[in-house]
């Protein structure tokens, strides 16, 4: 739930068309090339933009490394939800703006050698909401790396939480995906999540934060409830930098805050303090 | 009666203040049939309103302040009963109880929000919304309930978990994670009863176990159907909220259907504030005969059944996969 977090949380839907961008954090006007060739981070304050499942692939794993699982999963309808269009409709929209079949991609590919399972959520499709298929892919991924021992890593982008138009279903994908990262400590595998703008409400509340280890990019909006939502309960104004990366890690809820650019080698790094 | 009644059961009250005009009457020539013409009449009004609700108004059942809550069933299924307050970090959360507690002879330990019924009960329980604390507090006793094979009950019944400032710097969504992914391993029967409303994440943090049900007014949705009015519709109000009600399918039925719950515990007519006692000994039946077929799993099965019961849950399709283009 918490959808209204999405309308609140300043992220960019992909870097906008035409050579120039405003940044929202330092308001400098930069070339969208540059702003590119930087991993959609900001030259000049290193405000981190949206960043699609794709480029977090391309980014974070070897080069041609990845391998892509489950795709043929589709959301179905069946709360028969209507919001302002269908939501057989909007997965079909969604669909079409994104190339995305959903708001998760996971696989298995290698971070500077280390074979790892992956998934990510993206932001562009549905706010990156969990609903059964997201919840579905991400199980499998668990599951399969409990099976190849490999380290799972999850990269977060779920500023939509569970998703709305599946109702209890979504709520129930929190429990689920939770279970099978249960079962993958258990067998003493490692899980590393990557928190990204912005990760709220459902998936925040689950597997966003069960990792062994927690990494945060600098200034990802993440949090339980939605600000309005806050608002509306205690009309009180809220703290400076609240609900983010940096206010997580002072209240003691994420091990470091890692630059976009250092992911990679941060990750790999992690990975070799876990290995048995 | 001194419960109050909710704005849609008009024609039951009207009718009802009919029979108690008459019977103060002293029924007397042709009164006594009609007295007995009337209570089949309301009968059969009850029975046909109340099984038939709008999600909108088994919503207002559920909320209804004579509702029993945690603490009410405590006293009417449960021989006995120690609490144990405290989450040894932080505070001790009034709006999640948890103890020690006997049915029947079987030592079980409760987990429950408690909303309050006093306006003084309800300031301090938060209305049943609980904080990061509350979590920590009730994962910490099933755990100890584990250790000596005590079996966990969960009477869920909150809004939501508390969307506030201090809620938030004290990890909301951390403990809430913690508590989903503990108790998918928590080696203890786990049986969760959604009593009143099931909201959201704060339900589900209490709400992973060997066996969930609803009782047949409950409701248990991923956001309220305010919040889900607001979200849609822009407004919150008496055109949206029902329309929000029915559309996330969050009904006993709905859940029934979807494949999340295992049973819709029947109330007595009217809802479980008519008759506390009816609804206590219904959900004592359900929870002594639950408890019993639990008890007889190795931990090894009960843990693999809980796994599973959750592993099986959502609805999608699966299309040939297209060969990943890398």
């Amino acid at each position: 739930m918490n959808s209204d977090s999405g309308s609140m949380a300043r992220p960019k839907r992909g870097v906008p068309e035409g050579l120039w961008i405003r940044c929202p954090g330092c308001k400098a006007s930069l070339f969208k090339k540059e702003v590119e060739a930087a991993l959609n981070v900001c030259p000049e304050c290193d405000h981190h933009f949206y960043m699609p499942a794709q480029g977090r692939i391309d980014q974070l794993l070897d080069e041609h490394s990845f391998e892509e699982w489950d795709t043929g999963l589709r959301s179905k309808d069946p709360l028969e939800f209507v919001d302002r269009i269908p939501y057989h409709q909007r997965l079909l929209a969604e669909e079409k703006k994104t190339g995305l079949p959903d708001a998760a991609v996971t696989g298995k590919g290698f971070i500077r050698g280390r074979p790892v399972v992956i998934g990510i959520t993206d932001f562009a499709f549905m706010a990156g909401s969990m609903g059964s298929v997201v919840g579905e892919k991400l199980t499998r991924a668990a599951e399969r790396a409990t099976e190849l021992k490999l380290p799972l890593i999850f990269v977060s982008g779920s500023g939509g939480g569970a998703r709305m138009q599946e109702g209890i279903l979504s709520l129930m994908q929190m429990a689920k995906v939770s279970a099978a990262l249960a079962r993958h400590d258990s067998s003493g595998g490692l899980y590393v999540c990557i928190l990204t703008n912005p990760t709220m409400g459902g998936v925040a509340a689950s597997w966003a934060l069960q990792g062994d280890l927690t990494l945060a990019e600098p200034g990802a909006l993440v949090g339980f409830a939605g600000k309005r939502t806050i608002w509306n309960t205690v009309r009180l104004e809220l703290p400076e930098g609240f609900q983010t990366s940096e206010f997580l890690l002072q209240h003691g809820f994420v091990d470091r805050i890692v630059h976009r650019r250092d992911l990679r080698t941060e990750v790999a790094r992690l990975i070799d303090y876990c290995e048995k | 009666m001194a419960i109050s009644w909710l704005p849609f059961e008009k024609d039951i009250q009207d009718l009802e203040s009919t029979l108690e005009r008459l019977e103060a009457a002293g029924g007397g020539e042709g009164g006594a049939e009609e007295i007995r013409r009337i209570r089949r009449e309301l009968t059969s009004l009850k029975r046909h309103k109340y099984s038939s609700l709008h999600p909108w108004e088994a919503v207002q059942i559920c909320r209804h302040p004579d509702r029993p809550q945690t603490l009410d069933y405590v006293d009417l299924i449960f021989n006995e009963y120690v609490e144990l307050h405290g989450d040894r970090a932080f505070g001790n959360d009034r709006a999640l109880r948890t103890g020690f507690a006997r049915l029947d002879d079987q030592k079980v330990l409760i987990v429950g929000h408690q909303k309050g019924h006093t306006l003084k009960e309800r300031t301090e329980c938060f209305y049943g919304c609980a904080h990061p604390e509350g979590y920590r507090k009730a994962l910490a006793k099933m755990k100890l309930a584990a250790k000596f094979n005590v079996p966990v009950i969960c009477l869920i019944d909150t809004p939501g978990a508390y969307p506030g400032i201090g809620a938030e710097e004290r990890g909301q969504a951390q403990l809430i994670a913690t508590s989903i992914f503990e108790m998918a391993r928590v080696p203890t029967p786990i049986v969760c009863v959604v009593i009143g409303e099931g909201g959201s994440g704060g339900a589900l943090g209490i709400g992973v176990g060997d066996r969930v049900s609803m009782l047949e007014h409950a409701y248990y949705s991923v956001i309220s159907p305010e919040g889900c009015a607001g979200i849609l519709w822009k407004v919150a109000d008496e055109q949206t909220k029902p329309r929000a009600a029915a559309s996330l399918r969050m009904t006993a039925k709905d859940l029934k259907r979807l494949g999340v719950i295992d049973e819709i515990i029947p109330e007595p007519l009217g809802g479980a504030h008519r008759d506390p006692r009816e609804m206590g000994s219904t959900l004592k039946q359900y929870l002594r005969t639950h408890l019993r077929e639990l008890g007889m799993l190795s931990k090894e099965d009960l843990l693999d059944h809980r796994f599973q019961k959750f592993r099986g849950m959502g609805v999608f399709d699966e299309v040939a996969a297209t060969t990943n283009a890398d």
